[in-house]
């Protein structure tokens, strides 16, 4: 018998489909193992068990009644927090938003439950996304499957933590600076973000609008390619998702990396850089030169400016979209104020954590008059010289890889004080974002401790294919499949 | 200190938030210490360099003025904390 809790989602599929096993089995079995291990590892903000259940029972009555059954059906998954669920909790892991529930589905939401998708849970993450280890969620903090001391890495903790722990087959999680590769790397998992525009931000809840992203965590590869097949595409109700047609990413997976030309940007692999990541990524590479792929050194010369510019764009946008909780048409609204401008204050005050606070007021600054040219303008000339590195980059190459983080997962409460610290870690992620690129986190490796290890593989904007294909390649090269953490069965 | 605590005071108030005399502190050192890791950014040379304020400046598509049905007024208030008669409530606004 399969064991639903390691099924990819096609084995999950097949088993409704072929009717060895109905969807409300694997629920349960999904349900039985979020009750055995999510008291220890804290993924999920609320499990959504009774709805659950009624959605993969609509599903067995569909097959029932030989109606179409969607490329997901029957097949659970785990939603980050931050997008909106009609008619249950969406907290974004913020006490300003602790009671909020949405009267509508994000479009990635409606596109799984269209396909057939049970949404078993809402997970834990950093406050509005701003974390690199679901630390800053105002609720809990997620523990990391292969070692409960340290963090899951951020801020879609919780939907890696969700899928690593054998809770759910797949989930979907956010990334606005590495939210989705970094804990995907420091989980064990695959996790992709996409193209800015292949995937529709409709009811994701705004951190930083020029970046943010939605994207899948699955147990396999396949399983990041089914997922994005279903949420990507044009949304009228996203001006910025992009008209390109969808290709057929399932379609071109096992067609090997032979022949492509990959690029390993020196910047990435800097003197300092940990020994065991640097040694898990070039295995990585070594594989891909022995499946027929060529790789060649490239230069990103503005790499070292990532951080220092993600952290003015990234923060100004947030400033401007974090002014809508004031207390007044939803969420925390703070007791006893005289006058409507203590409303917000003491509102605000309240309901934001000092991660987000802090962001707020370094967005506020770079905006202020006085300050716009000299931070946001510049920080917004120097992201196009990030954006024309890779430009050139992929004039000769056709994917990058790199260390998906510099180092594995660290211990939980070593950097919630020292915040530029934290920052560093996302220093291979957030150029992504800041040129608007695909990129994608696969395992690679462990370290001595038992820590997984990720590489990152990054395409030209909606080369998602390429990403894939390579992705599943060296998937079937490294044997992580087989590696589980140690948690109990 | 790349700002000074009159700096966060004022930066505070802009952005509607409220601080003690401590993490006033706190903030003014936190924030200094990011302003000068990011003040690494002068080294460029960008007078000729084109802002980038999105990637996908080809998208921005509208979408048809076709009518759709709307929230409705339930919709709208279901998650105000304080209400009446079918508008939101708030605290005197004018002293």
């Amino acid at each position: 018998m399969t064991d639903p809790s390691r099924a990819t989602i096609a084995e999950l599929r097949d088993l409704v489909v072929s009717g060895r096993m109905s969807a409300s089995e694997i629920c349960k079995a999904h349900l039985g193992r979020t009750r055995a291990v999510d008291d220890r590892v804290k993924a999920y903000r609320s499990v959504l068990e009774r709805q659950a259940l009624a959605e993969a029972d609509a599903v067995d009555r569909a097959r029932r009644e030989s109606r179409p059954l969607g490329p997901l059906a029957g097949v659970p998954i785990a939603v980050k927090d931050v997008l909106c669920t009609q008619g249950t909790p969406t907290t974004c892991g913020s006490r300003i938003l602790e009671n909020f529930v949405p009267y509508y589905d994000a479009t990635c939401v409606a596109r799984l439950r269209e396909a057939g998708a049970v949404i078993i849970g809402k997970t834990n993450m950093d406050e509005f996304a701003m974390g690199s280890s679901t630390e800053n969620s105002a609720f809990e903090v997620t523990r990391n499957p292969w070692d409960l001391t340290r963090v899951p890495g951020g801020s879609s903790g919780g939907s890696a933590a969700a899928v690593a722990a054998g809770m759910v087959p797949a989930a979907l999680g956010t990334d606005t600076g590495g939210s989705i590769r970094q804990p995907a790397a420091l989980c064990g998992v695959p996790g992709l973000k996409p193209t800015y525009g292949r995937v529709s931000r409709y009811g994701l809840v705004a951190f930083a609008s020029s970046l943010d992203q939605a994207g899948p965590f699955g147990r396999t590869v396949a399983d990041v390619a089914r997922i994005l097949q279903v949420i990507a595409g044009h949304d009228p109700l996203d001006s910025t998702s992009a008209p390109e047609p969808v290709p057929d990413y399932l379609g071109g997976l096992e067609r090997g990396i032979a022949g492509l030309r990959i690029g390993v940007p020196k910047e990435y692999f800097p003197a300092g850089l940990d020994a065991e990541v640097h040694g898990s990524v070039r295995a990585a590479l070594a594989a891909a030169e022995r499946l027929g792929a060529s790789i060649d050194e490239v230069s990103l010369p503005h790499t070292e400016y990532a951080i220092p510019t993600y952290y003015i764009i990234a923060t100004a946008e947030a400033s401007s979209n974090l002014a809508r909780y004031d207390g007044v048409r939803y969420g925390l609204r703070a007791a006893g104020a005289p006058d409507i401008a203590q409303l917000f204050r003491k509102t605000r005050n309240a309901g934001f954590g000092a991660e987000v606070k802090r962001r707020i007021m370094l967005g506020t600054y770079v905006l202020s008059s006085g300050y716009y040219d000299a931070y946001y303008l510049k920080g917004q000339k120097v992201r196009t010289l990030i954006r024309r590195d890779f430009e050139d980059a992929f004039r000769r190459v056709d994917l990058l890889i790199t260390p998906t983080t510099p180092s594995a997962a660290f211990r939980i409460g070593e950097k919630v004080d020292d915040p530029l610290a934290m920052y560093l870690s996302d220093i291979f992620t957030v150029t992504i974002n800041l040129a608007g690129l695909p990129g994608m986190s696969i395992p690679c490796g462990l370290t001595r401790d038992g820590l997984p290890i990720g590489a990152q593989i990054i395409g030209p904007r909606f080369g998602e294919d390429v990403v894939l294909r390579a992705a599943a390649a060296l998937e079937g090269a490294m044997q992580f499949r087989d590696r589980h953490p140690p948690l109990p069965r | 200190m790349a700002i000074s605590t009159k700096d966060v005071r004022h930066i505070a108030g802009l952005a509607n938030l409220e601080f003690g005399e401590a993490e006033i502190e706190r903030f003014t050192r936190q924030l200094s210490a990011i302003l000068d890791y990011v003040a690494q950014l002068e080294r460029l040379k960008t007078d000729a360099i084109e802002p980038t304020s999105h990637v996908n400046a080809a998208a921005h598509a509208l979408r048809d003025d076709a009518l759709r049905p709307p929230a409705t007024h339930e919709q709208a208030l279901a998650n105000a904390p304080e209400t009446d008669r079918g508008y939101f409530k708030v605290p005197k606004v004018i002293g």
